[in-house]
């Protein structure tokens, strides 16, 4: 049985929002009965442009039901321009977490709201869009670009979590070798990563998670590559304390490597007073 | 009110079955293979316990091994036979729709340079039988068929197979898992071989199962060790699990005069469902008497066990999600039931503690939790 929260639980049980709007400012329909689960979300704005009513219809499991109940509570009195903001986190966060091979449910409800939006705005629906890019689970419709966006936003790193949020690779298991490969290779430059610049100020606790996931998603993976790895020791104030593992380990060039590349994207991505100690050396300065 | 409709799954150990086990978590702790009077007294309940799985089966005592249960007994038939086989024979035929247990293994053994015959099933779940004997060539080594299937329930037909492969010299495995209880087994009317059944489907404890091998069949073991079971399976003997079995064995042959109330029961859960529920399938026809696996159009399987768990009714569902994969049922998919119906298939399988107040509960519960799900489904096309 899946360990679902309370809050899945909850929603799922009594969802909110449930139904249909007879004419709606955006609709955005993902999923399908073939796949197991799909999603149909509806919304219409007040004269300020804020979401007045949002409502949707789901095909799917406890999770799927609950996410999309989820998404329309957050949505709710959002404008377009903040709705557009919502990941599939927040939705995952809302309900106090989601089981890792559910994380799915979360991608299909916001992936059915950037597709509601783009309906409102006249767009074609980012679902189509990704269409043109090459499809790489022929099971499931999953694209590369699906995938790295998985590998960019929600810092998958193996298989089975790509499997986790997008399901390629969950049918036939044909792609598994497509999916490897593009889990090796560097991501795309395309539309910056961008999370967010934290104009306000963290608190201690978020600090530490957006160092983390920093490290996960961006600096790992590069860092495995070559057959090294990184792990977080401690968080003390402005200083991140490291070690380096693997080939990292005594590599002459790994003092560069923490400036060059772990310090500087750690400044990117969290705070631009971030310094890097590697754990060793912190040890001996501090006796 | 609760209602326990998951009996294929696993069963409730029958009160009988734990009473006899008990005392070999007391006093009677020898080891069987013991030269003392305390492991001596044990090993005269194994061989009771034997006695009474091979009555089960049409057996005699000495063709019956003790396993940890119905996969390690598909496991050794099949991969056992086989090192025991002359290696030049290098196919076999299985069907589609058999439990992972047997699939599994044949899928590893296609890696390993077997070819592999996978049988279609029809949309009833048979076997077509003229795809069956077709497909047995003499270079053909092994057959593994399923006597009952567990998602559906659909039997196959064992004696004509049995003596399809008799015929040809063709060593035939059978997993009668979920016939073992339901359906009479009689290893001396169908000329199988190999014969697999696992304890907790009928009312025995979990981890304790039995392979049923022919006098005169060649096997190697898996687990190499001790002389136990003739050396084809050593290890010290799981003796509570394996007189709890024997026990169980017992009971099942007694009752199996009852089955045909359980058909009953059965039958009026499914007349019960389909009258009351609008857009509802029945998966399978022929099926032991247990089981009935529904599908119900629109609405997800997780969605709808998640719902009946709130009003205390335990059943299982073919759909991806309650899989814990994202793979829909294999066997459902066979039969060709259109993904639509497969999302929504619930299995309710019954046992003889199965009250027919459970049952009129169930058929209560189910309309509602259906009509609630559909309400919110964007594919039931009353939608606006």
């Amino acid at each position: 049985m899946w360990e679902y929260t309370e809050q899945v639980m909850e929603h799922f049980r009594n969802p909110r929002n449930i139904g249909y709007i007879e004419d709606p400012d955006g609709v955005g329909e993902v999923g399908s009965l073939a796949c197991g689960d799909a999603l149909r979300l509806m919304f219409k704005l007040d004269d300020q442009g804020r979401i007045a009513d949002v409502k949707f219809q789901t095909f799917g499991c406890g999770s799927a039901i609950a996410s999309s109940s989820a998404l329309t509570e957050i949505i709710k009195g959002m404008t377009v321009e903040e709705a557009e903001k919502v990941t599939n986190q927040d939705i995952a966060e809302y309900l106090g977490g989601l089981p890792q091979q559910k994380m799915h449910c979360s991608v299909m409800g916001r992936e059915a709201l950037e597709a509601a939006i783009a309906n409102y705005r006249g767009e074609e629906s980012p679902g189509e869009r990704r269409l043109e890019g090459e499809v790489t689970c022929i099971c499931f419709g999953v694209t590369e670009h699906a995938i790295e966006r998985a590998i960019r936003e929600n810092g998958c790193r193996t298989v089975e979590d790509i499997t986790s949020f997008t399901k390629a690779g969950g049918g036939c298991g044909g792609c598994v070798p497509a999916i490897e490969k593009i889990l090796a290779r560097p991501l795309a430059e395309e539309p910056a990563p961008a999370p967010p610049p934290a104009p306000r100020k963290l608190t201690n606790i978020e600090k530490i998670q957006l160092i983390q996931r920093t490290i996960d998603s961006e600096i790992r993976p590069h860092l495995q590559r070559d057959g090294g790895d990184l792990q977080l020791v401690d968080v003390e104030g402005d200083r991140v304390i490291v070690s380096l593992l693997g080939a990292c380990q005594g590599c002459p060039v790994s003092k560069f490597t923490l400036k060059d590349m772990v310090e500087a994207r750690l400044r990117d991505h969290v705070s631009p007073d971030l310094v890097v100690v590697e754990e060793s050396d912190y040890e001996s300065v501090s006796g | 009110m609760r209602a326990y409709l998951d009996n294929n799954a696993t069963t409730m150990v029958a009160p009988e079955v734990v009473e006899a086990m008990l005392p070999f978590y007391g006093e009677l702790y020898g080891n069987p293979s013991s030269m003392h009077s305390f492991g001596g007294q044990v090993k005269r309940y194994v061989d009771r316990a034997r006695d009474q799985v091979a009555a089960l089966l049409g057996a005699t005592p000495y063709e019956v091994i003790f396993t940890a249960g119905g996969s390690e007994s598909n496991n050794m038939a099949i991969r056992g036979a086989l090192e025991a086989l002359a290696p030049e024979k290098r196919h076999l035929v299985t069907t589609r729709v058999e439990h992972p247990a047997v699939g599994g293994v044949f899928q590893q053994l296609a890696k390993s340079g077997y070819r592999v015959t996978e049988l279609a099933v029809e949309s009833d779940g048979s076997l077509d039988m003229d795809a069956f004997h077709y497909a047995l060539t003499p270079d053909t080594a092994l057959v593994s068929i399923m006597w009952a299937n567990n998602e559906t329930g659909v039997t196959f037909p064992i004696e004509e197979i049995a003596e399809a492969t008799r015929e040809r010299g063709i060593l035939l495995h059978v997993d009668a898992v979920q016939a073992a209880g339901k359906v009479p087994i009689d290893m001396a009317k169908a000329p199988v071989d190999m014969l697999s059944i696992s304890g907790h489907k009928f009312h025995a404890p979990k981890g304790v199962g039995a392979l049923y091998v022919r006098r005169g069949t060649c096997l190697a073991p898996l687990i190499i060790g001790g002389h136990q079971e003739w050396g084809k399976r050593a290890g010290t003997e799981n003796v509570p699990g394996i007189v709890g079995l024997g026990r169980a064995a017992a009971l099942a042959v007694e009752h199996l005069a009852d089955v045909d109330d359980l058909a009953n029961l059965r039958d009026r859960l499914e007349a019960g469902l389909l009258a009351r529920c609008p857009d509802v399938r029945v998966n399978g026809a022929n099926r032991v008497p247990n089981t009935l696996n529904v599908s119900f159009e629109f609405i997800e399987g997780e969605s709808i066990l998640l719902m009946l768990d709130d009003v205390g009714i335990a059943a299982s569902s073919g759909s991806a999600c309650a899989s814990g994969s994202l793979e829909p049922s294999h066997v459902l998919r066979a039969m060709g039931v259109p993904f639509t119906a497969v999302h929504g298939s619930i299995r309710f399988s019954l046992s003889r503690y199965t009250t027919p107040a459970e049952i009129e509960y169930t058929i209560e519960q189910v309309p509602p939790i259906v009509n609630r799900l559909r309400s919110i489904s964007p594919f039931v096309p009353t939608t606006m």
